[in-house]
């Protein structure tokens, strides 16, 4: 394998995600509009904050007129689960100089890292570990071109895409067919069915920490099952 | 307040939590249990954000037959169990979605 194949994996990898994500790019370019956030602004908060449920929430709070400080902190705990995400790229990166540190910390986002995710777990026949940022780099790159275009279409246009076509729903079928096939083990099976019971409890909690502390549920479960049988 | 401060602390807030654990990788050394958890980061997280899109409706949970989403997830995480295609199960969940819509 190549750097450009790697990269090319990586791309290839993010773009059924991108049929999910488009469609929210591009109603975030409509509300934030609608919150009175200038075009220039909502489209380069894309690729300053480039995080979107954070984005969504921010344009709602800057249209209340919410303090800095109120702001900040709700998305720091929207965004809190990327702290998994990266401790869990963490070691595979450790080599690189770091400008790549930097750039691939910039591009991890949940639908880059559940996209390149499948291709970095070691196994035979996957692609060497030396490639990882290089898979990375191509579904980070994917994802955040993606997420660019979607939003200057949601600010040009400035109309909701019909809601029936359910779009949408690309992006939790795109996540069962990235997370299905890796549960290979009884403490797997376990941390899936804990997180996702844990998520749907916790689902009214604000700022999405429901989504965290379900994820933190999973990572006990399966692990507690696996220390239970040593 | 200007709307780029904002945006601005924001996206260093944003930035500073998904580089944290990539800057500090051989600067210290995590615990045993720690390291533990790691490789059920993708499955823990990914179906975190999964589960609430198929079960739940307007904050409620919904087991019908009226619950599209749940019931075209199903078949797509059989499908996927089956066939571990991405583009099969992707295909058989839309399609499941638009025809039990029609139901």
């Amino acid at each position: 394998m190549t750097p450009r194949q790697a990269f090319l994996l990586g791309l290839r990898s993010v773009l059924p995600l991108l049929l999910g994500v488009a469609p929210f790019g591009v109603i975030y370019g409509v509300i934030a509009l609608q919150s009175g956030i200038p075009a220039l602004a909502a489209v380069a908060m894309s690729s300053i904050v480039f995080a979107g449920s954070a984005q969504f929430l921010l344009a709602q709070l800057a249209g209340a007129g919410a303090p800095l400080l109120l702001s900040a902190g709700a998305v720091g705990l929207i965004n809190l689960r990327h702290a998994l995400y990266s401790a869990s790229v963490a070691p595979l990166l450790a080599r690189l100089p770091r400008r790549w540190k930097l750039l691939l910390a910039y591009l991890l986002t949940d639908e880059a890292y559940a996209a390149a995710i499948p291709h970095l777990l070691p196994a035979p026949g996957r692609p060497r570990r030396e490639f990882a940022h290089w898979i990375l780099f191509g579904s980070g790159f994917g994802l955040w071109a993606g997420w660019q275009v979607s939003t200057v279409a949601g600010v040009a246009i400035g109309a909701q895409l019909p809601a029936g076509l359910g779009l949408d729903f690309a992006l939790p079928l795109t996540f069962i067919a990235i997370v299905v096939p890796m549960i290979d083990s009884r403490a797997l099976l376990v941390t899936a069915l804990a997180a996702g019971c844990v998520a749907i409890l916790l689902a009214a909690l604000p700022y999405k920490l429901g989504l965290f502390l379900a994820a933190l549920a999973g990572l006990i479960a399966g692990a507690a099952l696996i220390g239970r049988r040593q | 307040m200007s709307i780029w401060a904002l945006m601005i602390v924001c996206g260093l807030i944003t930035f500073a939590i998904r580089y944290s654990f990539i800057a500090a990788e051989g600067h210290f050394q995590p615990p045993d249990w720690f390291v533990r958890l790691l490789p059920f980061v993708p499955v823990a997280a990914l179906t975190a954000l999964t589960a609430p899109e198929l079960l739940l409706v307007d904050g409620g949970i919904e087991l019908g037959g009226g619950n599209v989403r749940l019931w075209a997830g199903a078949m797509a995480i059989l499908a996927a169990a089956l066939w571990r295609n991405t583009v099969l199960t992707i295909g058989i969940g839309f399609l499941a979605f638009h025809l039990l819509q029609r139901l």
